[in-house]
């Protein structure tokens, strides 16, 4: 019973479509957010004058302040795609998947 | 300069989790719209507290004040549990000491945040019920496995509430000028009262309240900061660096060497999704859907409480220093400078004076007074459902606990928890505690975040893997801190430190994966064999919610 359960949901394209996407967003949304964090502490590790580079020559704001408040809005742009793309396609997926189910 | 910095950091992180207050406290005198306001939140939420009461009937309504929290509701109880009092003070103080280096230190807090989403929220909530033992023990044994979250929540919990504990009676004392030992007490008994009485549903609301209050107070506070320079951070910047120079604008000695940097960076991520009362709050929402949704606005509203915090710390920089009236003139006779009074951490709280007169003072006040309740709280509740949920219900118990008396095992722990704090406060108040934050962090790290993430995502785990891997995690953490520069030089007064970073994050993690895996391909026994086999079950529910725990009916 509880194999056939397993079977009937593994074998649904529904489940293989579910899997790949999602493994496909959240891989490629994390890597996005851990390369643009680690670049940013990583660059002020190794050369920190870079970010201390004003933006414009008559100005005082540096390109450190543009990125640093880039990557909080980045950061919270990402978990909007995610949540964007989640409740869109996901949530259509896993109903269907579980209506597959119903009653076994 | 970089030694004199680092020693600043330092003691910013404590402050970040605890409020603490740099340097002498002197009392002040009673701040009587402080009082006032103080008191109609107190009154308000003891009002909420007694109608959660009402409704907090089972352990479901306890743990998770009955699982029909929504989504935006949670996000903003997130980032009430997420704020504390020791990031608004102790971020913009130190925006307004080092400019630059402020922001850095808060994008580190927040870049966590969409990793939880990405990776843990969903699985987490569709395997969870009421605590993140149940995922990590969904498949495993439940006696080692819960024995072992239970200890690192424990454990992370108690450092923390410490932290707070401290934070909360220095920084009561300095803005309401009563004693250090009443602070306290008034603190840990407040705490108890919500909790004891209104579990899950009262501290999400004093959480929510809280966010709503300081979310606002910090945006009038950067908005009047704003207006002064027709809004334009040209002229503000300008204005700052012509003060305290144009390096404030650069990045400064915060991550000096690329080691300490991904440590810390390694701490603050992987810890932010270990730490127990942050884990918690998924359980509070209906389903997968509300989960994402709460992690969304909360990485809103905490991102743009980041932002206001830099705002303010430069405000600061414009109106609080070399400021005649908030200047420290016992401490400048001394060591010279233009300190001010309380220290650097206070510099938001000066500028909420500069801003709004007594009056927004005495709101600012009360809302740093309401955040540090509504962080204790939730700490106090993560600890004390590893008690009766994990402890004693599950190991203890084996599953068969009457619901009403694991109830009354919750209670009782709160309350020993909650005395437990108060006496940590008292004993801790003159010891160098910054060590604490870090070193929970560390053990959320090292020992929760490995166990959960692969117990979710990783097949051939077994019990054995994790419980040798998770506590090998937890022991070099906290070896490694004992070892390190801030217990082993600056408190046990050794010359040199053996461990020399301050972060362990890189180092325990590390351990502590390699440990989980080694000790989990190595198991050959039939028991790792089941194990390995039931993933797939349970990989389908974490994937689709298939048989997760519902919602509640009210």
């Amino acid at each position: 019973m509880k194999n056939e359960y397993i079977k009937t949901i593994k074998n649904d394209p529904n489940y293989k479509e579910l899997l790949q996407r999602r493994r496909r967003l959240t891989l490629g949304l994390s890597l996005s957010m851990l390369v643009v964090y680690f670049s940013f502490i990583l660059s002020i590790a190794f050369k920190p004058s870079l970010l201390g580079t004003p933006i414009f020559s008559d100005s005082v704001i540096t390109y450190g302040i543009a990125v640093g408040i880039f990557v909080i809005l980045f950061a919270f742009i990402l978990t909007g795609i995610y949540t964007y793309i989640a409740n869109k396609k996901f949530d259509a997926l896993t109903q269907k998947i579980q209506n597959n189910v119903k009653g076994m | 300069m970089n030694r004199s910095f680092l020693f600043i950091i330092l003691s910013s992180i404590v402050l970040f989790a605890s409020g603490t207050i740099e340097g002498a406290i002197e009392k002040q005198d009673l701040n009587i719209s402080a009082i006032m306001m103080f008191i109609l939140f107190v009154g308000a939420t003891l009002g909420i507290t007694y109608w959660a009461a009402r409704k907090t009937k089972s352990p479901k309504d306890f743990y998770t004040a009955g699982g029909g929290i929504t989504g935006f509701q949670n996000g903003m109880a997130i980032a009430g549990d997420y704020m504390s009092a020791a990031s608004f003070l102790g971020i913009s103080g130190l925006v307004y000491m080092k400019g630059y280096d402020g922001l850095i230190y808060s994008i580190g807090f927040l870049v966590g945040w969409p990793i939880i989403l990405f990776m843990i929220a969903e699985p987490l909530r569709n395997l969870g019920k009421y605590s993140f033992a149940d995922v990590a023990s969904y498949r495993l044994k439940q006696t080692p496995i819960r024995s072992l979250a239970a200890t690192g929540s424990i454990a992370t919990v108690i450092l923390y509430l410490i932290a707070q504990m401290v934070g909360s009676g220095k920084l009561i004392q300095l803005l309401f000028g009563l004693e250090y030992e009443i602070a306290v007490i008034l603190v840990g008994v407040l705490m108890i009262l919500y909790v004891t009485f209104g579990g899950m549903l009262a501290t999400t609301w004093v959480q929510i309240i809280k966010a709503f209050l300081l979310l606002s107070g910090a945006t009038f506070m950067a908005f009047a900061v704003m207006n002064n320079y027709d809004f334009s951070f040209e002229k503000l910047f300008s204005h700052a660096t012509e003060i305290k120079g144009i390096e404030i604008m650069s990045p400064g000695g915060l991550v000096s060497d690329p080691i300490s940097a991904i440590s810390l960076a390694v701490a603050l991520m992987f810890g932010t999704a270990g730490l127990p009362h942050i884990l918690m709050r998924f359980f509070t929402v209906s389903d997968a859907k509300e989960a994402r949704k709460s992690v969304f606005y909360a990485t809103g509203f905490i991102g743009y409480f980041y932002i206001l915090t830099f705002i303010i710390g430069f405000g600061a920089i414009v109106m609080v220093f070399e400021n005649p009236e908030y200047v420290d003139y016992a401490s400048q006779a001394i060591s010279g400078g233009s300190p001010i009074i309380g220290g650097n951490n206070m510099a938001a709280i000066h500028l909420s004076h500069a801003v709004g007169g007594d009056f927004f003072l005495g709101f600012i006040s009360a809302v740093a007074f309401a955040t540090i309740l509504a962080v204790v709280s939730g700490l106090t509740l993560a600890g004390a459902s590893a008690i009766s949920h994990d402890l004693y219900s599950s190991v203890i118990k084996k599953g068969n606990a009457d619901p009403k008396v694991e109830m009354r095992v919750s209670k009782i722990a709160t309350v020993a928890l909650g005395i437990v704090a108060i006496i940590m406060g008292i004993m801790f108040e003159n010891q160098n505690i910054a060590f604490v934050v870090g070193l929970a962090f560390a053990i959320a790290a090292s020992a929760n975040f490995p166990i959960l993430i692969l117990s979710m995502y990783w097949q051939r785990l077994t019990t054995r893997g994790a419980v040798i891997g998770g506590s090998l995690g937890l022991a070099t953490a906290v070896t490694l801190v004992v070892l390190g520069p801030i217990v082993w030089v600056q408190i046990l007064g050794n010359a040199e430190a053996i461990f020399p970073y301050k972060y362990p994050a890189l180092f325990s993690v590390t351990v502590s994966f390699l440990g989980i895996y080694f000790f989990s391909i190595t198991d050959n026994s039939l028991r790792a064999k089941e194990e390995q086999e039931a993933f797939e079950m349970q990989f389908i529910r974490s994937q689709t919610g298939i048989g997760a725990e519902g919602a509640s009916e009210h």
